[in-house]
């Protein structure tokens, strides 16, 4: 067997909890104060406004295009190269009693006059009041997902456990969220998806590991919780490493080929994938284990039934 | 025995991926250029059309792949997109303005395949270029129309009660109804309130003065805006079948909001113009017995209004509406004998015996045709929303001849009105106004891109991730690379097989990342199997508990996935939409290659056989 890790023993994971968990709580308030002193720099979906994406034939002459789009519709737009040096990304905001099609077509007649073969590739137009309703929209979103989430966890497993995850997963949304802050990324929509696909994917890392924590406290007569957790998350570590090598590749392919369209989405989930494999380990598992969780927690009923169940489910 | 799957079980999952994989194959075959035929102002496709568009192509030199005629529509697929250009222009111009011809992609899906249900993934905007509106519908206007339209009621109910009031006007807080005595009041409030729940009556009566208040009841309200939006839907898909373009997506979102996606329009301009207008007609009897000099300083009695006339001047008429546009089945512009611009139109059989009653009445009276027009004019309200400016004009004043029955002709347009006007009238107009909140337009160059870069994406993802598992796992590394494989294609399928799901770039990164994710439920079991092993557990024993143990596992991390995919889908649009949808199928059918698809396998090469070493 060729393995990744060959792991003899049980790493003691849990020893270094306590300088790592700072190190977490240090991240996230760093990330909070991001959020309250910088903000987020909301994308088109959320602010509303005017977004022209142009390719020019050779390429481009920045300066003079923003010089040109200074006039008084047009003023403060925001020009940029994305991609390649042909291609520009225009970006306009809502102006009170200004029509967006006057707007756009403005930047279309400055382009031509700098490249006649220019082509608009894309035009985007969100009124101010959409994105108003999308941002409360979102951020419900995400709240409803860590709400149902801590019920079907306290559910399946127990509220120590589900406190735990939902606490990892808050901190993996606020850390995501301080890093876009932190670098005044653009956050659209799909940014948003990317940071709901991150509390999937983070809860499926936190899951494997207590269920194997779930598994052990029943198996392992002897043994104080602590290390219980430690042997779980040995026991599943090169499963955490593989699946998230895996996916991190996938993403990495995305965030380097995707295109720009998705290039939020794939930042999110790049960060985000770090420290949801990271936050299962030292924020769920560990805030269990401060929480008190034993032995006794793990021994209901139902359990033994579900093992029932999958027998027969699943020969 | 241990780990032997019975024929059935097996069975069961070679025809599930065998219907997968048979659905998924119309995407193979990509799309043909086509020249899209749909019959306007009254004409038809038929086979003649058929056929002399054949030969039209064929004195062209233009060769055609097929050409079907399905639902009064005509489609024509030729080999490229430069023939496709030439045949449109030859077809527009042998067929004349009774027909629209856009131009189209079809998919080039073979008959047999058509016939069994196969068709290819639907695509996004963002994958094909093309418009996308979200259109707001004014309902303060739709409440105010029939606000306006109770008062009217009221003033001839009470009239015809003989219920005397002293005047009715419209307040911020609803419809006042002043009294002179509480007699009167109490005698109109008893006959409106057997008049329907619609409304609902306060006395608000203070000292000398007598007021009635009359307010829409909630449930009413409700109906309005309910009404009022799903009027507009019909009417803007009129719309959007009059522009002829192909597989237009019109629904609704919210409580107040329209969807509308015009796959390959670029001139946002004109599609803006037709979808948005809310022109539309009323016909008003003029006010002669108004003083013009009176008039014209705005002293007009309460049932009358002064409007402008398009020619210059003003003209008093009366509130009531004789008719409106909603009578109206069908108008085709045309010319006069002195070849000026005019509408002919027809009502439908309703509108045709309330327009003889009136007309017969009103012999030798004037009669107006009153133009309204919506506009945004750039002015915003307080909220952000857009203000729309209501235009009222007089297009032209004309003396009732005789009865006029179901067809007449409206004339006092420019051309361009003439015809913009007719469109509109044909399709319906729009109940309340609407503006474009949201607009989104993908040129399909960059559509082309988006697929290509999401391809890519997805080609070096998967062929990482597939050589690390056979590496990694070897034997069982190359069942799992098989579950992968048709994981991919029944995620595919699926999306092929569902009517409303479509594909979004988002979507195809939802596919990739399903790729990434899809390993761990095969990762999960088989480093189940690889520390039974370990443990000292023999091989059909560990086979056996790594697939069982994990499942628990695979199935809690993966309901809780599916979870936020949903809240994902519930509150996404568009493309996040596209993303979650994505997400879902991959779960289900990776979480079903995984722990069915290569159980079967692993049980039919290891299961129930002395095995003393496993390739993993």
């Amino acid at each position: 067997m060729f393995q990744i890790l060959s792991i003899k023993g049980t790493i003691n994971f849990l020893r270094h909890a306590v300088p790592i968990s700072i190190l977490s709580l240090v991240l996230v308030l760093g990330s909070l104060t991001s959020l309250a002193t910088n903000g987020i720099n909301w994308g088109l979906d959320f602010t509303g406004g005017t977004v022209v994406e142009l390719e020019f034939s050779s390429p481009s002459d920045l300066e003079a295009l923003r010089a040109e789009l200074s006039s008084v519709e047009t003023d403060g737009a925001v020009v940029q190269n994305f991609g390649s040096s042909r291609d520009v990304l225009v970006r306009l905001p809502v102006k009170e009693g200004v029509a967006t099609d006057t707007q756009v077509s403005q930047v279309m007649d400055a382009a031509l006059k700098f490249d006649p073969q220019v082509v608009q590739k894309r035009v985007e137009v969100v009124g101010p009041q959409i994105g108003k309703e999308l941002a409360e929209q979102g951020g419900l979103a995400v709240l409803v997902a860590l709400i149902c989430i801590l019920i079907y966890v306290s559910f399946r497993f127990e509220w120590r456990l589900a406190l735990g995850s939902v606490a990892a997963l808050a901190h993996d949304v606020i850390i995501t969220l301080g890093v876009f802050s932190l670098l005044q990324l653009d956050f659209d929509l799909t940014v948003l998806a990317g940071v709901l696909t991150v509390v999937g994917y983070s809860l499926n890392d936190t899951i494997v590991v207590f269920d194997r924590i779930r598994e052990n406290f029943l198996k392992i007569r002897k043994g104080e919780p602590e290390e219980i957790v430690n042997t779980s998350i040995t026991q599943t570590m090169s499963r955490t490493i593989i699946t998230t090598g895996t996916t991190l590749v996938v993403v990495v392919a995305l965030f380097l080929k995707g295109g720009t369209m998705i290039h939020g989405f794939a930042t999110a989930l790049l960060m985000g994938i770090f420290v949801g494999t990271f936050s299962s380990i030292y924020v769920a598992s560990f805030l269990a284990v401060k929480l008190g969780i034993n032995r006794e927690h793990m021994m209901p009923v139902e359990i033994e039934k579900e093992g029932a169940d999958q027998d027969a489910l699943m020969p | 025995m241990l780990n032997k799957y019975p024929m059935w079980k097996n069975l069961m999952v070679i025809i599930i991926i065998a219907v997968g994989s048979f659905y998924a194959i119309p995407n193979l075959f990509g799309e043909d250029y086509a020249v899209q035929v749909v019959a306007s102002r009254g004409a038809e496709v038929t086979a003649t059309t058929q056929s002399t568009v054949n030969d039209v192509l064929a004195s062209k030199n233009i060769t055609v792949k097929r050409s079907e005629l399905e639902n009064g529509q005509l489609l024509v697929r030729v080999a490229n997109g430069d023939q496709q250009l030439l045949a449109k222009e030859a077809i527009a111009e042998s067929l004349g303005d009774k027909y629209i011809v856009a131009l189209n992609l079809a998919p080039a899906t073979p008959d047999w395949l058509e016939s069994l249900g196969g068709s290819p993934m639907k695509l996004g905007l963002d994958l094909r270029g093309g418009v996308h509106f979200l259109m707001e519908v004014d309902m303060g206007e739709a409440v105010r129309k029939m606000t306006e339209a109770k008062i009217s009621d009221f003033r001839t109910d009470l009239r015809g009660e003989k219920i005397r009031y002293a005047g009715i006007r419209n307040s911020a807080k609803g419809i006042e109804i002043k009294f002179r005595d509480a007699e009167n009041l109490a005698k109109a409030e008893r006959f409106l309130k057997t008049r329907g729940n619609d409304m609902v009556f306060t006395d608000i009566s203070s000292g000398d003065s007598y007021f009635l208040m009359a307010n829409l009841s909630e449930a009413y309200l409700k109906q309005i805006k309910e009404e009022a939006l799903q009027q507009n839907i019909t009417t803007i898909r009129n719309r959007v079948n009059e522009l002829g373009v192909a597989e237009p997506v019109v629904q609704r979102q919210g409580a107040e909001r329209i969807i509308v996606e015009l796959p390959g329009v670029q001139d946002t301009a004109r599609a803006k113009d037709i979808l948005g207008a809310t022109a539309s007609i009323e016909f008003h009897m003029v006010d002669e017995k108004a003083d013009a000099a009176a008039a014209a300083s705005g002293r007009v009695s309460p049932s009358s209004q002064v409007y402008n006339r398009r020619q210059g001047g003003q003209v008093v008429l009366h509130k009531a509406v004789m008719l409106t546009g909603d009578h109206i089945q069908g108008a085709q512009p045309s010319f006069d004998e002195y070849s000026r611009p005019q509408v002919s139109i027809n009502l439908d059989s309703k509108g045709g015996s309330i327009f003889s009653n009136v007309t017969k009445d009103n012999i030798g009276k004037p009669m107006a045709t009153l133009f309204i027009e919506y506009k945004d004019n750039g002015d915003k309200n307080p909220d952000g929303s857009v203000k729309m400016q209501k235009i009222e004009e007089v297009i032209s004043v004309a003396t009732i001849q005789a009865r006029l029955g179901r067809n007449f002709v409206i004339t006092g347009l420019e051309h361009s009105e003439a015809q913009n006007l007719a469109l509109l009238l044909r399709a319906g107009a729009l109940i309340a106004p609407v503006t474009i909140v949201e607009e989104r337009t993908i040129g399909p160059s960059l559509g082309a891109e988006n697929i290509q870069n999401g391809v890519q994406a997805m080609i070096w993802g998967m062929a990482v991730v597939l050589i690390f598992m056979l590496v990694y796992y070897r034997g069982f590394g190359l069942i799992a690379n098989l579950a992968l494989t048709a994981n991919l294609v029944m995620v595919v399928g699926v999306m092929s097989m569902i009517p409303g799901a479509v594909l979004t770039l988002p979507g195809i990164a939802g596919m990739v990342l399903t790729v990434g994710m899809a390993v761990d439920g095969n990762v999960l079991i088989y480093e189940r199997i690889r520390e039974e092993l370990r443990n000292g557990r023999s091989v059909q024993q560990a086979i056996h508990e790594g697939y069982g143990n994990a499942f628990s596992t695979i199935a809690d991390a993966n309901i809780t996935t599916f979870m936020t995919a949903l809240i994902l889908f519930a509150v996404g649009t568009g493309a996040v939409k596209g993303f979650a949808v994505t997400l879902m199928i991959g779960i289900a059918t990776s979480m079903f290659t995984a722990i069915v698809g290569t159980r079967s396998i692993v049980n039919a090469m290891w299961g129930g056989k002395r095995v003393k070493k496993l390739s993993i």
